[in-house]
């Protein structure tokens, strides 16, 4: 019976009734080919979303992540050309030290200044883009420039198929990478101490703190592990679109977030699920995706978000309606 | 003790504005300092006239907002929304007519109610969705301002709208009294503001809302009512902005003055706006405007990229951030 008043569940039904409405609209929508292309597009987005979403529910918001996931990118691909590095594993700790090291600021200024993290992310972020533009560079490396083991290694399919006009087309494997994250965000949430005090922390700061819960760990390993997966996201994006675009990510928090608050996560903190955000990361996604196989002008693209942001917050707001008074 | 307490205040309250102007003439001594040939002469002041405006009207809107605890992220969509809509509307209409000055004037007269109207529907939008369906203000003007600025790229299908008429220019780069005639809209906005905030039971109940809502609901103000005026009034002023924006440049898209929003929150806050609400004063916006205009105008005289200058005013913010925790540890 509990299981029917589950926002995931909710989300779900939606999701299914839009799969099956795109569908009549569009058959193609159910091909093999537009299916692994959706999942593909959920990756970047998704690993994103989850650290978006460990903030969210420590009650706070991030609005720097793209700004440290395109300072990650681009500095571990510029210092692989710089070395001359072959590898794979050792680039992408290093994009996720980035993140973390760049979380940690933002940390350090919410929890020493008490400062309201949107504003505080608004500074840092604008700080990194700015100094990662101004001082590294603004080009774009491209293909022939970018390392070929990121690109090989981001090349590797689950499953090959060939489409009806002879086109090859996979399901990417870095699906697993996402889906290995978001299980391990999942358990760690639930049954960890510190996934505990992030929920008591985002539902009643001064009550975590009078529990006993050392809140200031709990901000900076929120803030941090959000800056982590933003850098680990940043390198696996320029390994996908095979190029490192310093400007890349611009305006895409915002798509992020959507996603997050479409997965029933509240901002006021202390709500919120893996499992929900997956769903929303994939409706978003979707929606997207579908407006061009609908025949809907790209154009409209920004609106269509912006409604999705506005409904998923009314509803979570209609939602959490007694605790507002 | 009430007298000595009020003193207190007053010179509270000063001491906040003094440190704003200490700030600015260290700038301003700076940039003399740096680039003493460029940096002091009249055509630099001038200029600085003519940008400042729309940017001040934005950072006063922010602090509007911030008045009750809230924020704005959509002023910069509602801003350049309303100047495309204008320009749309000129398009249509002057297009193959007679150009005489009464047209010209009328159309312009148009372009303006139009404008504004969008500017008011906008903030009548954040409004609802804030104080009737109780969204985040974060999250609503979030989206709203997707909205508003994807509206503007239907619009517009991407490109800028140029061609605006002449009496469009004149709001953006004429001259009235000897003045730019941006900075003297300017200072009509701030004043009535300023007034409007002080002088009215409106803006002390904004202030009341601010500072302890609850206890504004108790006392029997209509705080919901309220929030919906204060967000009316920030899109208006945005698309007083959006006006000035595209009168200035002769042309509006729909991502025109993208950094506009963290630099109107950096006005904002440094100008002592509390963003947690009850707290903030339109002179106190102004000084931090004309400070960080000086500031940016030095660079900008000193070559350096703009991206180093979005990085500057990143780190002011932080800076401010900081100093601001500072001082309020000390009483």
């Amino acid at each position: 019976m509990t299981i029917f008043r589950r926002s995931e569940f909710i989300i779900a039904a939606i999701l299914l009734v839009a799969m099956i409405f795109i569908g009549l609209i569009n058959p193609a929508f159910w091909s093999l080919d537009n299916m692994f292309g959706l999942l593909r597009s959920n990756v970047i987005i998704g690993i994103m979303a989850l650290g978006v979403l460990v903030v969210m529910i420590s009650g706070g918001i991030d609005v720097s992540f793209t700004a440290f996931a395109v300072a990650a990118m681009y500095l571990t691909v510029k210092g692989m050309l710089y070395f001359g590095y072959e590898g794979v594993l050792v680039p992408f700790i290093a994009a996720t030290l980035i993140g973390l090291v760049l979380g940690a600021f933002n940390a350090f200024f919410i929890h020493t200044f008490r400062m309201i993290p949107l504003i505080v992310t608004l500074g840092t972020g604008s700080v990194v883009r700015g100094l990662l533009l101004g001082l590294v560079g603004t080009s774009i490396i491209n293909i022939d420039k970018m390392p070929p083991e990121l690109i090989n290694f981001a090349k590797v399919n689950l499953v090959n198929s060939t489409s009806a006009t002879g086109t090859n087309f996979g399901l990417t494997a870095m699906i697993l990478i996402y889906l290995g994250l978001a299980l391990v965000t999942h358990l760690f949430l639930r049954y960890t101490m510190i996934g505990r005090s992030i929920f008591a922390y985002g539902g009643a700061p001064e009550a975590a703190k009078r529990v006993g819960f050392d809140t200031r760990k709990t901000l900076f390993f929120v803030y941090c592990f959000a800056g982590a997966l933003a850098g680990f996201a940043g390198l696996l994006q320029g390994s996908m679109i095979w190029q490192a675009n310093p400007r890349d990510f611009a305006g895409f928090e915002l798509d992020v977030i959507a996603a997050v608050v479409l997965g029933g996560a509240s901002i006021f903190g202390g709500r919120g699920s893996v499992a929900g955000t997956l769903l929303g990361v994939f409706m978003l996604v979707m929606v997207k995706n579908s407006l061009i196989i609908m025949k809907v002008d790209t154009t409209w693209q920004r609106v269509v978000v912006g409604l999705i942001i506005v409904g998923a917050t009314a509803l979570t707001a209609w939602r959490d309606r007694k605790k507002l008074v | 003790m009430s007298d000595r307490s009020i003193a207190k205040r007053i010179f509270g309250q000063d001491r906040n504005i003094l440190q704003l102007i200490a700030i600015t003439i260290l700038v301003f001594a700076l940039m003399s300092w740096l680039n003493p040939d460029k940096f002091l002469r009249y055509y630099n002041f001038e200029s600085i006239t003519y940008i400042m405006p729309e940017l001040g009207i934005l950072a006063i809107a922010m602090m509007i907002a911030m008045l009750t605890g809230g924020i704005d992220l959509s002023v910069v969509g509602i801003a350049n929304l309303a100047g495309i809509l204008a320009g749309v509307f000129f398009h249509s209409v002057i297009v193959g007519t007679d150009q005489s000055t009464g047209m010209i004037l009328l159309y312009t007269g148009i372009g303006i109610l139009l404008a504004l109207g969008i500017g008011l529907l906008a903030g009548l939008l954040n409004g609802f969705l804030i104080s009737k369906l109780r969204i985040t203000p974060i999250l609503a003007t979030l989206g709203t301002g997707q909205i508003f600025t994807g509206l503007a790229v239907v619009l517009t299908g991407g490109p800028a709208i140029t061609g605006f008429p002449d009496g469009w220019n004149f709001i953006g780069n004429g001259k009235v009294l000897g003045l730019a005639t941006p900075f003297v809209l300017f200072v009509i906005v701030a004043g009535a503001v300023a007034i409007l905030l002080t002088r009215t039971t409106f803006g002390v109940n904004l202030m009341l809302i601010g500072t302890n809502p609850r206890a504004a609901i108790f006392a029997g103000l209509r705080k919901d009512r309220m929030i919906l005026y204060s967000y009316m009034l920030t899109g208006m002023m945005a698309a007083i902005a959006g006006i000035i924006l595209s009168g200035r440049t002769n042309a509006a898209k729909s991502d025109y003055g993208a950094s506009y929003l963290l630099q109107a929150v950096l006005i904002a806050v440094l100008g002592g706006t509390n963003p947690a609400g009850g707290k903030g004063r339109v002179l106190g916006v102004s000084i931090a405007l004309i400070a960080l205009m000086l500031l940016s105008s030095g660079f900008q005289i000193l070559r350096f990229s703009n991206h180093l200058i979005d990085f500057i005013w990143g780190g002011f913010l932080l800076i401010v951030i900081a100093l601001n925790a500072f001082r309020n540890t000390d009483r």
